[in-house]
């Protein structure tokens, strides 16, 4: 029940706050971050109706750069890369040669010819090799700069006015990249100024809120996390751990790598093939197309879908899902909702039983419980 | 953050507290509540029921995790805390207090620490 901490364990540059703060920290992907500051409903309902402030110095950071960065990241990723506009973000994945998923990744194109890539911690290293791998043939520089980087996010329906708050965050139209605060969208980012250096602002995240994403170098973040935290107070703004990130994501039907996601996996298996452009004219021949193509037109063997129970207990990852004494499935993420009251969960269950309402139940540590199937996401905010 | 254990009750190596009595009451520690997170549920035993010392007898249910109930004492259960069942909250408000799960007429017990030899194990 209780985890180990080790020294070996790289610390966030925020860490000293985070134990200040009271968090009880968790080993996670080779990181030492806070799991929760206080209680972790209390994080996640503060997120859904005021905002939550996260340190997500974990995840990693490449840039890529050069003559044939667009080029290259249609050849090395699923997505069309080459087509997402300057300034805006892109939700896609790297898979292996034989479809399957190595990370999903948010892109960020901030020039022409310079991208920023945001990957799982547990997957940067893994994912930097194999874009090195692939970048043979074309005109690129590739940088691990996930060391360097601290990220620090503001999730909530006040998340916008908080960064209007924050002393010392300015725009500057000289360094923006043409928006103005006010006017950035979702999936787009703009650069800023925080105590007179640029910052990077992504409107994007993992919550299933509005809210922002701020990259900057490792050494400031101290400063940045103290004017965001003394910012947001007034609006309800506070700390919120890991614990709150995985219950968020989950309520909104975002997957988790290592859960929903990995080798085994294409994107078409988790309902994901939305992501995958097999035909991109500068690159007939991307990593993993073929698998992809047979994948896309073949009958899926499992889909991803949302569950329910109608019972208290929770299903949890791993656990077998059933339809009478079959089974017909596996649990991939699955908690209490704070949010609905009910518990939740994600898996992959055979096609013939992933209808809307078809009633299973989940082996909870020896006894059935009731679930049925319901769309995802469980959560969707009020616009 | 936990503080010590109260020094008049004795513990499990799973986190549990037993406080001797007629009956005697069983609940589950502050480290083990912290660890478990915000508690949204209670699968106890029922009134009337035996149970044995060392045997699973509840589940306690996190946001974030499930743990097992592992009883201390052998028995049987004369009471369980219906306002932690009906708001486990209590719980992690007060483990060693309100938030108690089971009063047991004990016939026998298993394993027990004291509170010096629980903070040590905690430690760890």
């Amino acid at each position: 029940m209780i985890q180990e901490t080790n020294v070996s364990e790289t610390r966030s540059p925020l860490h000293d706050e985070h134990v200040a703060l009271g968090a009880t920290m968790t080993p996670f992907a080779g990181w030492l971050m806070p799991l929760r500051y206080s209680s972790d409903i209390a994080e996640h309902t503060a997120v859904r109706t005021a905002a939550g402030l996260f340190d997500l110095s974990h995840m990693g950071e490449i840039a890529v750069h050069g003559p044939d960065a667009a080029a290259f990241l249609d050849h090395a990723l699923v997505g069309a890369i080459s087509q997402v506009a300057p300034m805006r973000a892109k939700y896609t994945m790297i898979c292996a040669a034989d479809g399957g998923i190595i990370d999903d990744l948010v892109v960020y194109r901030l020039a022409d010819d310079d991208y920023m890539i945001v990957a799982n911690a547990s997957n940067a290293a893994t994912v930097y090799g194999e874009l090195v791998e692939r970048t043979a043939g074309f005109s690129v520089d590739l940088r691990d700069d996930s060391s360097a980087t601290a990220l620090v996010a503001v999730q909530g329906p006040r998340a916008a006015e908080i960064l209007r708050a924050t002393a010392g965050l300015v725009e500057d139209a000289q360094i923006s990249g043409g928006t103005a605060f006010d006017a950035l969208r979702y999936y787009a980012c703009l650069r800023m100024r925080f105590e007179g250096q640029p910052v990077l602002v992504g409107r994007t995240g993992y919550t299933g809120e509005d809210g922002y994403e701020i990259w900057l170098e490792a050494d400031r973040a101290v400063a940045l996390w103290r004017a965001l935290l003394a910012a947001g107070q007034p609006f309800g703004l506070v700390p919120a751990g890991l614990a709150a990130r995985d219950s968020l994501r989950l309520e909104a039907g975002m997957p988790l790598y290592g859960n929903e996601l990995d080798r085994t996996t294409t994107p078409y298996d988790a309902g994901l093939g939305r992501v995958v452009v097999l035909d991109k004219p500068g690159s007939p021949d991307f990593v993993g197309r073929a698998a992809l193509v047979a994948r896309a037109e073949a009958e899926p063997h499992r889909v991803l879908v949302g569950i329910v129970g109608e019972s208290r207990r929770a299903a949890r990852h791993g656990y077998p899902v059933l339809s009478g004494a079959d089974v017909v499935g596996t649990v991939t993420s699955g908690a209490p909702s704070p949010t609905l009251g009910v518990p939740v969960a994600m898996a992959y269950v055979t096609p013939d039983v992933a209808a809307e309402g078809t009633p299973l139940a989940v082996d909870v540590r020896g006894r059935a419980e009731p679930v049925r199937v319901v769309p995802l996401p469980f959560y969707r905010r009020p616009r | 953050m936990s503080g010590q254990p109260p020094a008049d009750l004795q513990y499990t190596v799973e986190h549990e507290w037993y406080a001797a009595g007629a009956p005697a009451t069983v609940g589950i520690t502050d480290v083990a509540a912290d660890a478990l997170g915000d508690i949204v549920y209670l699968e106890l035993p029922a009134v009337g029921d035996e149970i044995a010392a060392g045997a699973v007898v509840g589940e306690i249910e996190s946001t974030k995790s499930v743990s097992e109930l592992f009883s201390p004492v052998s028995g049987t259960v004369v009471a369980v805390n219906q306002a932690a069942i009906d708001d486990p909250a209590v719980v992690n408000g007060d483990p060693y207090g309100a938030g108690w799960l089971l009063k047991v007429d004990v016939t026998g017990t298993g394993q027990l620490l004291s509170a010096e030899e629980y903070a040590a194990l905690a430690a760890r």
